[in-house]
């Protein structure tokens, strides 16, 4: 029998819990699951360890009271380089944090996949991000070099949302975005893997070129959800650009009296339907040119 | 009489960090470092190896913003995968504007003011400071010189390593550390110094040694050979015209002066 893991966005969303610890895939304002993260901002789940290379989501969460713990290396809007709701989240001390180098992090997401502890790196020492976070220990060399190294722990998920370029029904995945990111890993790091796509076939019929772009194996997809678009606003490469005009306005709602709550009431408390409409239409997301740099 | 600005200036000047280093990727984050790496690949260094700031590796620096008919000449790959493998085999020289820096070099890009957890400011977060910093060549570029971003103590999260003997335990290896040089609006200074101290190398037309001094929060040391950093030449200035079509430079100092200060 066919495997069928499709699944709504609501359906994906029913399988989260509050105090869990979820990654979400992309990097900064680029192919993060929206259509998934709106979903769960529409939930009464709370208490989150979110781990993410953050973007507008990281804001997006911890505007709504949802995140306890941010574990990040940054989180920006790369063309608006500070994000508005991070900022005030972590200046109001509203969230505790984990805040480690880029690649230290890539290294706690491959432990995690690995199976191991930890795994050992130079990055880290003589800098504040050990004095900040007591519970990241060093190692010293059993070989005769003796070096001293920092022990970076595994960053184990209990769920990890990604959104992919296109997937089929057993969840296989093609990510073709110029860069892939670190999507694989964090779907190794999870225990329930969950992807949204651009597009869903019933079964990804591949020649050897395209199937290169498939980053990681089926058996770690728990849930497929048909979500075309479902990364507005952040770039989806090939697909689509960042649409910077709903990013400034989400960005500027920050400094308006209740602007969350009417972002929130335009964009939130909507269905995916009707927010793709008042973003001007999937015809117009997915006309989205990409950023030029 | 030259017509360049203290922008185009910077530029050459941020360009002669990467001077003879070879084949290595040069990083420059933000306009300016960005220029300068491009010029100094097309002028004194041309085995330097670039991306086109996205994902692709280029044979040639692609200009600034939008480029028209303009097609990149990729010549590989770099991921923000392939640049972690790049960072930690060393074979890199970045140069990035960090909010903070002291006297050892160390650099904030995270929190500034009040407590950790209840900073005044959130920036950005500690990025790649950390890494870049212990594993590769770095340079500094500052287009406010002044006692916020020259702090009297420590900066406020230590995000990349500098020299301070403190912060080093036994066993860590601090080998790769390579603090380059910073460019700044004023001056141009490296870390020459006894213990690395950082040292003033070329001063700006129109700035004094006194000035520099003022405008930092600790105390600095002068060159032996202190000099005035060069302008740029017409031939510089006709790259980098080519390279920043819509002129992106004219905004990284306020009102965009004159590479040649105006007497006061």
């Amino acid at each position: 029998m066919a495997l069928n893991k499709q699944r709504s966005a609501a359906e994906v969303v029913a399988q989260l819990r509050s105090g869990m610890t979820i990654g979400i895939g992309g990097w900064g304002p680029r192919r993060k699951p929206m259509t998934l993260v709106r979903e769960l901002l529409r939930s009464d789940i709370r208490d989150l360890t979110v781990v993410s290379y953050g973007g507008p989501e990281v804001g997006m969460l911890c505007a709504a009271g949802k995140v306890r713990k941010l574990v990040y290396g940054f989180v920006t809007m790369d063309a608006i380089p500070l994000e508005p709701y991070f900022r005030k989240a972590r200046e109001a001390g509203q969230i505790e944090v984990m805040e480690l180098d880029e690649g230290m992090f890539e290294w706690g997401l491959r432990a995690a996949g690995m199976r191991m502890s930890f795994l050992p790196t130079r990055v880290g020492l003589a800098t504040d991000v050990l004095a900040r976070n007591p519970q990241i220990k060093t190692i010293t060399s059993p070989y005769d070099d003796g070096e001293v190294y920092v022990a970076m722990p595994a960053l184990k998920l209990d769920a990890a949302l990604l959104h992919v370029n296109d997937a089929d029904r057993w969840g296989n995945t093609l990510i073709t975005a110029h860069d892939p990111l670190f999507d694989n890993l964090f779907a190794r790091a999870a225990d329930a893997c969950y992807v949204s796509c651009e597009r869903l076939h019933d079964k990804l019929e591949l020649d050897a070129a395209t199937a290169r772009f498939n980053l990681f194996e089926r058996y770690l997809v728990r849930g497929v959800v048909h979500a075309p678009g479902g990364a507005h606003p952040t770039y989806n490469s090939p697909d689509y650009g960042w649409d910077m005009d709903h990013l400034k306005r989400y960005n500027a709602s920050a400094t308006e009296e209740g602007g969350w709550a009417r972002y929130v009431a335009d964009y939130v408390d909507v269905s995916e339907a009707q927010y793709q409409e008042k973003a001007g239409g999937l015809a117009r997301i997915t006309q989205l040119k990409p950023p030029v740099f | 009489m030259t017509q360049a600005t203290l922008a185009e200036l910077m530029i050459v000047a941020a360009s002669e960090c990467w001077r003879g280093d070879g084949e290595v990727l040069a990083s420059g984050i933000g306009i300016v470092p960005r220029l300068g790496a491009s010029l100094a690949k097309l002028t004194h260094t041309p085995e330097l190896l670039m991306t086109d700031s996205e994902t692709f590796l280029v044979s040639e620096p692609i200009p600034l913003g939008p480029r028209g008919d303009y097609q990149p000449r990729y010549e590989g790959y770099m991921s923000f995968d392939r640049v972690f493998e790049c960072v930690w085999g060393g074979l890199r020289h970045a140069m990035i504007g960090p909010t903070q820096i002291d006297r050892w070099g160390q650099t904030n890009l995270s929190v500034v003011g009040g407590s950790y957890d209840k900073p005044k400011t959130a920036i950005l977060g500690v990025r790649g400071l950390p890494g870049n910093s212990i594993n590769h060549a770095n340079s500094l570029f500052v287009p406010n010189h002044g006692p916020r971003v020259f702090v009297a103590g420590e900066v406020d999260m230590v995000s990349g390593v500098g020299y301070k003997p403190e912060r080093w335990l036994p066993g860590m290896k601090q080998d790769y550390v390579d603090l380059r040089r910073i460019v700044t609006d004023l001056c141009v200074m490296d870390f020459g110094g006894p213990d690395h101290a950082i040292r003033v190398r070329s001063l700006h037309p129109g700035v004094s040694f006194e000035q520099v001094q003022a405008a930092t929060g600790f105390p600095v040391l002068a060159a032996p050979d202190l000099h005035e950093t060069p302008l740029p030449t017409d031939e510089q200035l006709a790259i980098i015209a080519r390279l920043d079509p819509h002129r992106l430079r004219a905004t990284v100092i306020k009102n965009d002066p004159p590479a040649i200060k105006a007497a006061a």
